[in-house]
């Protein structure tokens, strides 16, 4: 398509910036850059000793919750369906790729064992021998089916994509072809969480109940790279995902596709006469962005080394809500904003990060307090400013265009000319 | 010219409320309909039954060539089958440009992946439609910061560019100035001259402009069919609406 030669025909700088081809966009550009000068100054920290291993596994962590949020928004900021779910699926990535990290870690550790043996062991043996390593926490040794596809690293990678997408395929299709909408698919998708996280506290559940998986900062083949070295793979890695994602999503609410998104947010019925299946497009949306929170769940554990079922609690899910809201719903970006800021945050007063505060009677402590603050964030968040960080953004380009453009003047009205002259 | 829209003894009740009764209504393809009765006459939920939104509770409602059954087909469907709706308040995207807007009504492929993955050009219908309705210095602005006028426009132009074969228009000329109305009358009788246009109208100057057959609703009933004088001449219609603000029109005639 030739958009170059037809710029000039849009009135302000705006329009013109909205039809240029997607990855040239300011925004994306901007975006794009930003990210790449955090995870390349990250990294030349990280090599010169100014900042911890932990601090690049925070900050690897962050982008991938950032993936997460960006799938949020997407379903919520965009198409309106607020699924209080969309975490549960970003612990399944994480369940999924754990299998592989502990069953390949822990195989080997058997193996080697066991080759110490005057006898060659059998398969039996080494079965057994894996069995009660994994489960003997949970005082079982059989291998749960489950597992059976644990050794496979394909296996699991593509468990951790499919397994979130077939499950948000088959909860959406029966929801959104009963008309459930609104506050009652929220509800839904929370108690569909809840009963997620109750199995996972099994012991019988397979996956080690509450223990979860653990070790999971350990990549199997990769034993001989130092974590300094692994972590900023990692975070180069969900760098790269965010970034793709975000070009990915980009292109989606862009178009057609994006306006009938943004339709069915505003106004379901109005889209249905206009002859589109609004349940298809649900559908679509959620089971899409369920599978982009496998993805960055499978990035996310690997760098937090630990996963249980606390990780999947309804709460969770809330968060990335909240995260969404307070970064500003409908706007990429904002998610992206509001996901890096909540959760830096969260690390820096839950990590005691943040100086107490004494109030000569009582001390705030800020491990305690950073939940009423986030509360309370959000709560002003959403009266007072809808838009959310975001909204910044808006301030600022506004404040731009002022300045170029000057005042539009009154409206004239589509057909006041025509109307003088009758 | 044959029925294109072919409703047979319909009737829908809400809560032991009998909103239509027994209703049955034809229109060929092209023709020009007004619809006009008192408030509660069932006119609105008339549309819903048509387009899908209710379902009926006795009846038939038969559309085309192959009198596909509507009653057995969802909104979108209803839609994509050439059944377009002007809703009484506009109903736009207030939070799209008005390219965007009249973009998602073109006549186009509706599935998602088709959608996502084939973007056709739609700069040109849109451009043109946007002229057409008067919005086309305004393709940037967003819907939500026109004027109600222009918003009625915009939806005309929605229902326009998805050529439906059958336009359902609920009060066109609410709030439009005259200069407005006039252009709606002639839009309305210039589309009526190869589709079949359903208009539902309080006023009734704006309904002896069409110069139409006119069905008058009563109580989810037909009451009467005919020209607008006609009807107005029928003593059902003169009780129907005595003391009502149209009787005085009524009467004129």
């Amino acid at each position: 398509m030739s958009m170059a030669s037809s710029w000039h025909k849009y009135a302000s700088p705006a329009e013109a910036s909205r039809r240029r081809p997607l990855i040239l966009r300011t925004d994306v550009l901007i975006f794009l850059a930003i990210l790449a000068l955090v995870t390349l100054g990250a990294t030349l920290m990280a090599q010169s000793g100014l900042i911890s291993t932990s601090f690049v596994k925070t900050l690897g962590k962050t982008l991938c919750l950032c993936l997460a949020a960006l799938a949020m928004d997407l379903v919520w900021g965009y198409t309106g369906i607020l699924s209080l779910g969309h975490f549960a699926f970003f612990g399944i990535g994480g369940y999924a790729i754990g299998m592989w990290l502990m069953w390949d870690r822990t195989e080997a550790i058997v193996q080697s064992t066991l080759a110490r043996g005057p006898l060659p062991a059998t398969d039996l043996q080494l079965q057994e021998a894996i069995g009660s390593q994994i489960f003997g926490v949970v005082g079982a040794s059989d291998i749960p089916w489950i597992w059976t596809l644990a050794g496979s690293l394909p296996a699991q990678l593509a468990a951790a994509i499919l397994v979130p997408g077939v499950i948000a395929l088959v909860f959406g299709w029966l929801a959104f072809r009963s008309r459930v909408a609104g506050v009652y698919l929220s509800i839904l998708t929370q108690a569909g969480t809840l009963a997620l996280s109750l199995w996972l506290f099994q012991n019988d559940s397979g996956l080690r109940g509450n223990n979860g998986l653990s070790g999971l900062q350990n990549v199997p083949g990769l034993e001989s790279v130092p974590q300094s070295t692994l972590s900023l793979w990692f975070l180069w890695a969900s760098a790269v995902a965010l970034g793709l994602a975000y070009l990915a999503a980009v292109w989606l609410v862009a178009g057609r596709f994006g306006s009938v998104l943004r339709g069915i947010r505003d106004d379901e019925a109005r889209v249905r006469f206009l002859g589109y299946e609004v349940e298809h497009y649900k559908l679509a949306i959620f089971t899409v962005t369920a599978m982009v929170c496998g993805i960055a769940g499978a990035l996310y554990y690997p760098q937090a080394g630990i996963v249980n079922p606390a990780e999947i609690a309804p709460i969770a899910s809330i968060y990335l809500a909240v995260w969404v809201a307070i970064g500003g719903r409908g706007r990429l970006y904002g998610a992206v904003i509001g996901a890096a800021v909540v959760s830096l945050a969260s690390s820096w007063f839950t990590g005691g990060g943040a100086p107490n505060v004494n109030l000569g009677i009582y001390t705030i402590r800020w491990t305690d307090w950073w939940l009423v603050l986030l509360g309370l964030s959000f709560v002003l968040v959403t009266l007072y400013a809808p838009k959310g960080l975001g909204g910044l953004v808006d301030l600022w380009t506004e404040h731009r265009a002022r300045r170029r453009t000057g005042d539009l003047g009154p409206d004239q009205g589509a057909l006041r000319a025509e109307e003088e002259q009758a | 010219m044959s029925a294109l829209l072919e409703v047979s003894g319909v009737s829908k009740t809400f809560d032991g409320f009998r909103a239509i009764d027994n209703l049955s209504f034809s229109i060929n393809e092209p023709e020009l309909r007004a619809i006009i009765g008192p408030n509660g006459a069932g006119k609105t939920t008339f549309m819903d039954l048509v387009t899908g939104k209710t379902r009926p509770d006795t009846g038939t409602i038969r559309y085309g060539e192959l009198s596909r059954d509507l009653t057995r087909m969802s909104e979108a469907q209803i839609a994509r089958a050439g059944i377009g709706r002007k809703f009484q308040k506009p109903t736009v995207f207030e939070d799209q440009s008005v390219d965007e807007n009249l973009a998602m009504a073109l006549r186009a492929a509706r599935n998602p992946l088709t959608v996502l993955l084939r973007r056709p050009d739609t700069e040109a219908g849109v451009t043109e439609m946007a002229a057409r309705v008067g919005l086309g210095g305004q393709l940037a602005t967003k819907a939500g910061i026109l004027s109600h006028g222009q918003k009625q426009w915009l939806e005309i132009g929605m229902l326009l560019a998805q050529e439906p074969r059958l336009l359902l228009v609920d009060e066109p000329a609410a709030g439009m100035t005259s200069a407005e109305r006039e252009r709606t009358t002639e839009m309305l009788v210039e589309a009526a001259k190869t589709h079949a246009v359903v208009v539902i109208e309080h006023d009734m100057e704006f309904v002896r402009r069409l110069n139409c057959r006119v069905t008058v609703l009563h109580e989810g009933r037909s009451l009467a069919e005919g020209s607008l004088d006609h009807v107005c001449a029928d003593p059902r219609v003169i009780d129907v609406y005595l003391g009502r603000p149209e009787s005085a029109e009524a009467a004129d005639a």
